[in-house]
Order: structure tokens, then C-alpha cells, then sequence
């Protein structure tokens, strides 16, 4: 592997700092199960890494029904989902971090590396879209705040500016009679990356008849993990019915935008969104219907 | 090439000392420096965990963590289980089943197993395979090594360690 320098801040300022000077030349590291492959392969090369773990603000995780879910970047996947109330109020999130790599992965790799590394297949990117996910990003000027649907820009690249750093995500609680799911699907049972990964997330009405709302984000079918607005939009309150999730399928289908590689055909990916379409909007509808 | 860096770590209950350059794996660390050659190099990048070993409780491949890392951190590898006098129960099953072959994977498989029965000591048959999904046996087809892990799981509860 090529030689590069290791720091470790212990405050959002001193990365800050560190990042402002190194520019390119340097990348945080969070649980290192993508860096430390890609330096290791030569597909990055760094002048530093820059462990964050120290840092309090990446490693916050709580939840209260009112402030909803404040997550820190760096927090690992095990910890989300052994956090039974978490568990418990966002499932359709449980789906995504549960299925990271295997046990070793998921004690290490984080929220904010999955994110950060900006794969188009990245399974937690679609799961954070519909459930509105939020960005806490810090940086030179302080700190702003970014959907989680603008944060990737292509493959490996995002809205992150010299001297920034993702500091944390927050998540809405969860509204009244309402639902997430994300599925991907790969060739086998664990361990792959992801031919098409969707989530959805919808809001019924009271006698769960009805959709109040729906959202809809797909994975590995573009550059960057996509918000299928008009898919969502087609569902504002209609009926539920086969036919409706069958419509938005097709929506999603359309935006779809997929590219053939040893995975699969662009053909097959857009007959995955299609599928696992209807299969994630029929888990949320499930889910929505237990929430009281 | 970049300053070595000191680091001070508790490895199998011992406090140990040692100069690495950022770049090194924990596993370069511990099978280069410290000479714990039980932990494996399968793929180097995350996919075989035959390099896993146990970080303030928590398996992860130790070729996925820098060496740098560890400063102030409790790691146990496989060095660390068995006692004096006898071998881990782990250990103890894994031969009575024959739960290996060429033995290159056995270290990770151990480790990852005594993660498992550490936080969960009457694993089923599916968490085992789910939680063992992430690592690679090129010899046995996995069946005994269920089975061994299984066995080691109904020993009793003080005799392990
Ligand atoms: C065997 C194996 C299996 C895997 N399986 C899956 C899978 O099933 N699904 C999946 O989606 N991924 C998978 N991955 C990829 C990887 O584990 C995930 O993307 C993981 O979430 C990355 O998190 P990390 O903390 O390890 O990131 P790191 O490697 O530490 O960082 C990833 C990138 O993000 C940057 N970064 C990290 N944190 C921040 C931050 N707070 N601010 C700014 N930049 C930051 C880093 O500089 C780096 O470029 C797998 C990897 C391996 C090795
Ligand atoms: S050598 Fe570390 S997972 Fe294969
Ligand atoms: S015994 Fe040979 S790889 Fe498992």
C-alpha cells in the first residue's frame, strides 16, 4: 500500500482545519471498509487519512418522537440496529444497515461511509431518501444542511466542498400511519452489491384505504442513487389498489436509467425496478397498517 | 515514506508497545511486528474473514483496520482463546467435528464463532450461518463447522472461558 500520514481529530474545528489545508490530498477515514480497500488498490491515492471517530458529534446516536433521529456519520451499523428503539421506529432504515457486507463489515462500515463513498449501489442511500434523511455538513463557514437526495453527484463524487465533512444525519419521526422498506436485490443470500436496490415509504390515510403520500428512491440504476419524484407523486391519494402500485412501478421504471455491466443487463435492471417497486410499496403499506 | 507511529494496545489481555507505519493493517501489525501469526491473510480486502479478530468486543476483520487504530484498544485474536492447560471449547469442537481441511480459514471462523456465542450463547442453526456469512471456506462445504460451533454452543457455560 503507498505511504500516507494518519491523524486523528478530536474536534469538528481540527478537521476542519486539516481538511481546509490538505484539500484532495486528504480523506476521512470512518470504519475504512471502502478507503482503506481503494488506497490499498490504488484506485485513491491519499497524503492523509483522517480519522473522525474521536470526534463527539459523529459518534451521537438518539431518538425522542419529537426531535425524531439524530445519527452521527460515523456511527456503525450494529449499533443502529441493535438499538431497539430504533429498530423498532424505523425499520424500513433497519432493512438497509442490516444488510452491509456481514457481521465483521457491518461492526466497522458507517452511515456516513456508505454515503460519503457515493456508490450508485450503495444500499442505505435509497433508505435514507425516502425516509427524508437530512445531511449536517461541516465546513470552513460552519455548518449546513442538505437533503440526502442531493448529496451524491456521480460515482464517487458529492456536494462536499474543500475543508467539509458530513457530520451527521437527522431523520423525521415518523408520521401517523406510516411505512418504509427497502429490498435489493442480488444473486444470493448475503455478501453482494446490490443489481437494484429501491425503497419506498408511504403515509395512509386513517382507514388505511388510501395513500396520503409516497416516496420512492432507486439504487445502482444511474450515476447516483435517484428520488423517483413522480412515482411517489402518482400515489397522493389514491386508492390502494394492485393497479396504482402497478402505475407507480412504471413511473419508477421510466426514470430508470440503467447501464449493462457483468451484474445484469440494462434490460433486466429496469424489470428489477419494476418488481421490487411494487414489492417495497406493498412492505411499507404492511408496515404503515400495524402503526396504529 | 510517512513517520512510524507509537501505539499502545492490550492484545489477549497483555499491554504491548509497538512503532507502525500508518499505512499497515492491524493484521500486518500483528502478524509482521508482533509475531501473532494465527490470524490469517485470505483476500485483503474484506471478503474472507479469515483475518478477523474481537476490537473492545466487536469482530472485525483486521485487515480492514490500521494498525493505528488500536491505540488504547482491547484486541482478542486467536491466540487469546485457548487456556494454559486446555484448548477453547471452540477449539475443542472444530477438532472433534473435523470442522477443518487445509485449516487456512479455521483462525476467522473460531474468532467470528466465539464473537458470536459471547453475545448470544444458544445460537439456532440459521444465526450461526447468518452470522458466519462473512467468512470463506474453500475445504469443509461449512456443514461441520455449523455443526462444531453448535456443539461448542452447549457445552457448559462456565467451562468456557
Ligand atoms: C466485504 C464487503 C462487503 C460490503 N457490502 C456492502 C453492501 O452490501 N452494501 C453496501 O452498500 N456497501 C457494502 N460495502 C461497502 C462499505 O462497507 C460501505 O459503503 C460502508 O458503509 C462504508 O462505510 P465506512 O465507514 O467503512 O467508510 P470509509 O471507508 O471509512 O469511508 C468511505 C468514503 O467516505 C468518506 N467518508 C467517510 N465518512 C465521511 C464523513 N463523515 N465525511 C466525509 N467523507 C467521509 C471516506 O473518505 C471515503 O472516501 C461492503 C464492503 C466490503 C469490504
Ligand atoms: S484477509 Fe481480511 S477479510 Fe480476507
Ligand atoms: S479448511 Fe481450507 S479453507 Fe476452510
Amino acid at each position: 500500500m503507498q505511504a500516507f500520514d494518519y491523524a486523528s481529530a478530536r474536534t469538528v474545528g481540527e478537521a476542519v482545519s486539516l481538511l481546509t489545508q490538505h484539500g484532495e490530498r486528504a480523506r476521512i477515514l470512518a470504519g475504512g471498509t471502502d478507503i482503506i480497500v481503494q488506497v490499498r488498490e490504488g484506485r485513491r491515492s491519499v497524503d492523509l487519512l483522517l480519522d473522525i471517530k474521536e470526534i463527539p458529534e459523529v459518534n451521537q446516536l438518539s431518538y425522542d418522537p419529537i426531535n425524531g433521529l439524530r445519527i452521527g456519520a460515523a456511527v456503525p451499523c450494529y449499533k443502529i440496529y441493535e438499538h431497539a428503539e430504533i429498530a423498532a421506529v424505523y425499520p424500513g432504515l433497519i432493512d438497509a444497515v442490516s444488510l452491509i457486507g456481514g457481521i465483521q463489515i457491518q461492526g466497522r462500515a458507517t452511515l456516513g461511509g456508505n454515503l460519503c463513498n457515493a456508490s450508485p449501489a450503495a444500499d442505505t442511500i435509497p433508505a435514507l431518501i425516502v425516509l427524508r434523511a437530512t445531511c449536517l455538513i461541516a465546513g470552513p463557514q460552519g455548518t449546513r444542511e442538505v437533503p440526502v437526495e442531493q448529496f451524491c453527484t456521480g460515482p464517487g463524487r458529492t456536494i462536499l466542498q474543500r475543508g467539509e465533512f458530513l457530520l451527521s444525519f437527522r431523520l423525521p419521526p415518523p408520521q401517523k400511519h406510516s411505512g418504509a422498506r427497502y429490498l435489493r436485490f442480488i444473486p444470493r443470500n448475503e455478501m453482494d452489491i446490490a443489481v437494484v436496490g429501491v425503497g419506498a415509504s408511504v403515509v395512509l390515510n386513517e382507514a388505511h384505504t388510501r395513500f396520503v403520500s409516497a416516496r420512492i428512491a432507486l439504487g445502482a440504476v444511474a450515476p447516483t442513487p435517484l428520488l423517483a419524484v413522480e412515482a411517489g407523486e402518482i400515489l397522493a391519494g389514491k386508492e390502494i389498489s394492485e393497479e396504482n402500485i402497478q402505475r407507480a412501478a412504471e413511473a419508477a421504471q421510466a426514470i430508470a436509467r440503467p447501464i449493462s455491466d457483468m451484474r445484469g443487463t440494462a434490460e433486466y435492471r429496469r424489470h428489477l425496478v419494476g418488481i421490487l417497486t411494487r414489492r417495497t410499496l406493498q412492505g411499507a403499506i404492511q408496515r404503515a397498517k400495524k402503526e396504529a | 515514506m510517512s513517520k512510524k507511529v507509537q501505539v499502545q494496545a492490550r492484545i489477549n489481555g497483555e499491554e504491548v508497545e509497538f512503532l507502525c507505519e500508518p499505512r499497515q493493517s492491524l493484521l500486518e501489525v500483528l502478524r509482521d511486528e508482533l509475531g501473532l501469526t494465527g490470524s490469517k491473510e485470505g483476500c485483503n480486502n474484506g471478503n474472507c474473514g479469515a483475518c478477523n479478530v474481537i476490537m473492545d468486543g466487536v469482530l472485525v476483520n483486521s485487515c480492514l483496520v490500521l494498525g493505528v487504530e488500536i491505540q488504547g484498544k482491547e484486541i482478542t485474536t486467536i491466540e487469546g482463546l485457548a487456556g494454559p492447560e486446555k484448548l477453547h471449547p471452540l477449539q475443542q469442537k472444530f477438532l472433534e467435528y473435523a470442522a477443518l481441511q487445509c485449516g487456512i480459514c479455521t483462525p476467522g471462523f473460531i474468532v467470528a464463532s466465539k464473537a458470536l456465542l459471547d453475545k448470544n450463547p444458544h445460537p439456532t442453526e440459521q444465526e450461526v450461518r447468518y452470522w458466519l456469512a462473512g467468512n470463506l471456506c474453500r475445504c469443509t462445504g461449512y456443514d461441520k463447522i455449523v455443526r462444531a460451533v453448535l456443539a461448542a454452543a452447549e457445552v457448559n457455560h462456565e467451562e468456557r472461558r
